[in-house]
């Protein structure tokens, strides 16, 4: 599986996504710049963590105009399966691919921890090897990732199985207190009615090698290359 | 030249016939501020030189000592790792935010002008008591402003340390140190070579923020300058972001020759030091320099220290492809001069030649003071230590010692950082040492930030030999080597004998030290002037050390591991109470003489630590320091993922504060398998360490006895939250 | 000519900032203060257009760029021409 992973201007997991992919998963990884036209085949887009353009005016608001934008939404549009990554999710959610939009987090502070995910819906081709209320450590690190839908939105969400993980506790219950930044619903991740695009606020590359505390973050790309290979 | 006009530029009358010499004619306001901004004590070390030369610089892997933008040392595998500590105090008292975010950029810069990706930040806070609101409003900014830079630029704060005094409340500390990794064939130096080749300057455009002295002196040369500009730079880590991407790329091309960037006293500095380094001269047109504000003068552009700033000495046919490679990153890539081989800094203004100084006049020969020491008096007084009567409820004062700040979790802090990206923090912040995988090798680096300003207070030289000895602790306790050592040494006003006094005890303390573990200084910053209304700072070496682990698979950590498992001791204990955070916590005492410190003995625990961390025979280690033995037990249950409880019964002879909460140093709690306990007594044995089983890990309870009577007996849970809540407690009206 | 967007949340979106700055000015003794919310301002110099071309961007560029319509609101004015 051949997976390409954009960078922008002020990408700062870039690298990391492409390291976990590549050297710890052994997949065929190639970086994309923002500025190209050309997508070089690749089966999967990852749309990665950092402060593109600095998340100057808000966060990922400036990313969506980079011209590879454009072969990026196509991509989408056709079925093709994208991955959003903290300021990568915020960056979908600004184009448009996902609904609703994140806040500045409830304590008003940038965050970074480990935190535990609910697997709500793991009928997605990012979560498919994971079990229904399986939870997964891996970590947040940001400070817009209040998520906010208006409520005929959050009605639609539900009711489609759209919301794919939920902060938790690490025994899987859904407490205000589990809820570090928030979130409307306990809300983690999205994915669009579609089912071909993910957007996610922890980070799983950060959570891909022992060595690092978890691997539970192997889940989410071992489930794309699973639905890929099918 | 007026005498008010030198004054407003801190030169002394004997400066300038110094200056005058050096041109052979009276200097012009412009050049006047360039060599006010060099001779400045923050430039040019003119009154700490003389004992800073006497520290220990060399060594085996020394590949870059001090005098360039970071030190670099080899660490095999092809690879250098290149490490720098600075302040930014003034500034982050000025504007916490901005100040230190661009403390953060600064030392971001000195690493990246090496040639090296930096892989890592650790900061040395130092604060008022939170209990002033301002103390608080500072601190909050300060860490937002680290945050802010370090987050957005990508490079993980993994660790650092943060101390609450009162001495702090008007002179905060922030010292901000870098850890950067470079391929060892490719590492850039600061020098203007080939004459001929172009200077680019790179990145943000130039304006009049930070300019040193310009505001009170520019209504005599400036009548159009409007208002009065703030001494504050703002930070773009966007920008600075770009700029380290763009100046890797370069470097990896291997299209330039020299690499400055512009920080304090920005193209002054970056252009004579770069023309100095490498025997040439520089010729630059302020014409052709970007500038974000209109009708900047000479003097302004010169000094001005706006943020984000390079200046490069490209190889001559490949200046096209370095501003290529600029462009790729969005950013303006202008060449602005040539190097020359004329030994003189020349710069054109409207085809006017503004500026015309030897490069060495500015950057060798500024005047080095000995300046006058003596004593403080302070000293007799503060060392006389009448023992308080001991507390009746020691559980209660445990709890109080842990809820300190100096003490307390500091969690709330370094959740702000992204303490992750970059993917090679193995161990989180908390731990003795910050520990970062290298990709690619079996090999972690190891780094710690230390110094306790407590003990150079009161005894500045055995409080410096102990902040060494700490930091190599703490390198020993996660498994790591010493590499060698950066420093920043903040102090009050050098002009006053007994600060300078403070200096050159704590430099040869500090050199003792260094030379008998055989670990190289390879650079730093000395900050002096940290007073205000006459009261200055304690003593505050700061120490940066960095250590290599040559197996990853061996690292240690300071959390217990399984209940049941036996906790040790390596060391004494010492009936030592003087300088503790126990005697200024519950007494506020700050009095005493500090612990003492074997230097040999202290070496010998740490060998002895390595050795059975390189054995895998031990599962935790955790160095003794700020509030003893009790609060190092209960960091090792904090610190073990199922929050475990310990029972310790001990049985030395000393008064039970003493021995619960007195800070002798050369101590070090290990815990390990109750099958290897045999192992470790035998070698501790035949080393001759001082090694003995004090307790078990358990369950639930936090129980110290001595000699059979109960000291301490409390839940883990409520030593915990003690700990846990102290410093968010104190921000939470603002939270809610 | 000098125009000035203000881009803030809608009503009905919470406002972490602003209840923050309320506490903080209700602690300060402010009681009075009923709510605060907080925005952002951008003042845009417009150069070689007409007065009605820049009425039609500044809603475009309002719209599209400077505000997210799933959280924010916003109004623009031409204040100098």
């Amino acid at each position: 599986m051949k997976f390409g992973v954009v960078i922008f201007p002020g990408s700062n997991c870039d690298y990391d996504t492409y390291y976990v992919l590549k050297e710890v998963l052994n997949q065929d990884t190639i970086f994309l710049w923002h500025k190209d036209h050309d997508l070089k085949g690749v089966d999967a887009i990852i749309l990665p963590g950092g402060f593109s353009y600095g998340d100057y005016l808000r966060t990922g608001a400036i990313a969506k105009f980079s011209p590879l934008m454009r072969e990026v939404k196509e991509f989408a549009l056709k079925g093709g399966l994208v991955l959003g990554i903290c300021n990568g999710f915020q960056i979908l959610l600004e184009m448009g691919l996902l609904p609703g939009a994140m806040l500045r987090n409830k304590n008003l502070k940038f965050l970074c921890q480990f935190v535990y995910l609910r697997v709500e819906n793991p009928d997605t081709p990012f979560t498919k090897l994971c079990k229904k209320h399986q939870v997964l450590k891996i970590p947040i690190a940001h400070f817009d990732g209040n998520y906010y839908a208006p409520p005929e939105i959050m009605e639609k969400l539900k009711r489609n199985n759209q919301i794919v993980l939920r902060y938790s506790t690490s025994k899987g219950e859904i407490t205000e207190e589990a809820n570090v930044n928030g979130s409307m619903e306990n809300i983690a991740g999205i994915i669009n009615e579609k089912g071909n695009v993910m957007g996610l606020m922890p980070h799983p590359e950060r959570a891909s090698e022992k060595i690092l505390g978890s691997e539970d973050g192997q889940y989410i790309f071992k489930s794309m290359i699973n639905s890929w290979i099918k | 030249m007026d005498k008010r006009i030198l004054e407003q530029h801190n030169l002394t009358e004997e400066e300038y016939r110094g200056i005058v010499d050096i041109l052979g004619r009276e200097p012009n306001l412009t050049e006047l501020g360039i060599f006010s901004v060099m001779w400045s004590e923050h430039c040019s070390y003119k009154s700490s030189k003389i004992y800073l030369k006497n520290l220990p610089t060399t060594g085996k892997h020394v590949i870059q000592g001090p005098g360039e933008n970071a030190g670099v040392i080899d660490i095999g595998d092809g690879l250098a790792v290149v490490f720098k500590i600075e302040s930014h105090n003034h500034p982050s008292y000025i504007e916490p935010y901005q100040g230190a975010a661009t403390g953060v950029g600064g030392i971001l810069r000195d690493i990246f002008t090496m040639g090296a990706r930096p892989i890592a930040v650790l900061d040395s806070l130092r604060f008022g008591p939170l209990d002033n609101p301002k103390n608080r409003v500072i601190m909050e900014g300060v860490i937002s402003g680290i945050a802010g830079y370090g987050n957005s630029i990508g490079v993980p704060t993994v660790g650092g340390e943060t101390y609450f005094n009162q001495c702090y409340s008007q002179n905060p500390l922030v010292n901000v140190c870098c850890i950067g990794i470079a391929p060892k064939n490719r590492i850039f130096y600061a020098r203007a070579k080939g004459k001929g080749n172009p200077v680019l300057y790179v990145g943000a455009k130039t304006g009049r923020d930070g300019i040193h002295g310009a505001t009170m002196a520019s209504a005599e040369f400036d009548e159009d300058l409007e208002e009065k500009r703030p001494n504050v730079q703002v930070g773009d880590p966007f920008k600075e972001k770009l700029l380290l991407e763009a100046c890797l790329e370069v470097m990896k091309k291997d299209l330039i020759v020299g690499i400055q960037d512009m920080g304090a006293a920005g193209l002054t500095c970056s252009t004579s030091e770069m023309a100095d380094k490498a025997n040439s001269g520089i010729e630059i047109d302020l014409d052709l320099v970007p500038k974000r504000e209109e009708g900047m003068n000479s003097y302004e552009i010169m000094l001005s220290e706006s943020q984000e700033r390079m200046l490069l000495v490209a190889k001559a046919d490949k200046e096209e492809e370095v501003k290529k490679i600029f462009k790729k990153w969005d950013l303006d890539a202008i060449t602005i001069g040539r190097v020359t081989d004329t030994g003189r800094l020349i710069v054109k203004e409207k085809g006017r030649v503004v500026v015309d100084i030897p490069v060495r006049g500015i950057v060798r020969d500024c005047p080095v003071y000995r300046r006058p020491v003596k004593q403080p008096s302070y000293l007799r007084e503060v060392n006389y230590l009448e023992i308080p009567e001991v507390p009746n409820d020691l559980n209660t004062t445990f709890l109080k010692l842990l809820s300190s700040p100096t003490i307390a979790d500091k969690e709330w802090i370094f959740r702000q950082y992204d303490h992750m990206v970059q993917i090679n923090t193995v161990l989180l912040p908390g731990a003795d040492a910050t520990v970062l995988r290298i990709k690619g090798t079996k090999k972690a680096l190891a780094g710690t930030v230390d110094g306790n300003s407590l003990y150079t207070y009161l005894n500045p030289k055995v409080g410096a030999k102990i902040a060494v000895a700490e930091a190599c602790r703490n390198l020993a306790c996660v498994g790591a080597k010493p590499l060698g050592v950066t420093n920043c040494l903040n102090f009050g006003n050098p002009e006053k004998p007994e600060i300078m006094w403070q200096f050159k005890e704590v430099v040869e303390g500090m050199g003792e030290a260094c030379r008998f573990f055989g670990i190289p200084v390879t650079g730093g910053n000395v900050s002096f002037y940290n007073e205000t209304m006459g009261s200055a700072v304690y003593p505050t070496p700061v120490l940066g050390i960095v250590g290599l682990i040559e197996d990853i698979s061996k690292i240690m950590s300071p959390g217990f591991k399984e209940k049941g498992d036996y906790i040790l001791l390596l060391g004494k204990n010492n009936e030592e109470i003087g300088g503790t955070e126990y005697l200024k916590t519950i007494f506020s005492q700050e009095r005493g003489i500090p612990p003492e410190i074997n230097l040999e003995f202290e070496k010998q625990i740490q060998d002895f630590c390595f050795e059975l961390i390189d054995k895998r025979l031990i599962n935790s280690a955790h160095d003794v320091s700020e509030g003893g033995l009790a609060v190092c037990l209960a960091e090792c249950c904090f610190m073990s993922e199922k929050k475990l409880g310990i029972e310790v019964s001990l049985e030395d002879d000393i008064r039970p504060v003493a021995l619960l909460f007195g800070e002798t140093q050369s101590r070090i709690i290990i815990s390990a398998s109750p099958s290897d306990i045999d192992k470790i007594e035998k070698l501790a044995s035949k080393r001759g360490i001082p090694c003995q089983v004090i307790g078990r890990v358990r369950e639930d309870k936090f129980i110290i006895k001595q000699k059979g009577e109960e000291l301490i007996n409390l839940s883990i849970e409520k030593i915990y939250s003690s700990w846990k809540q102290a410093i968010p407690n104190y921000f939470k009206l603002s939270e809610e | 000519m000098k125009a000035r967007v203000i881009v803030s949340f809608k009503d009905e979106v919470l406002d972490p900032q602003g209840l923050t700055i309320k506490n903080a000015l209700h602690s300060l003794g402010y009681k009075f203060i009923k709510d605060v919310r907080q925005g952002k301002v951008f003042d845009i110099e417009i150069d070689g257009i007409s007065v009605e071309d820049a009425r039609k961007y500044l809603q475009e560029i309002a719209d599209k760029v400077l505000a997210n319509p799933v959280i924010e609101k916003f109004h623009w004015e031409i204040i100098e021409k």
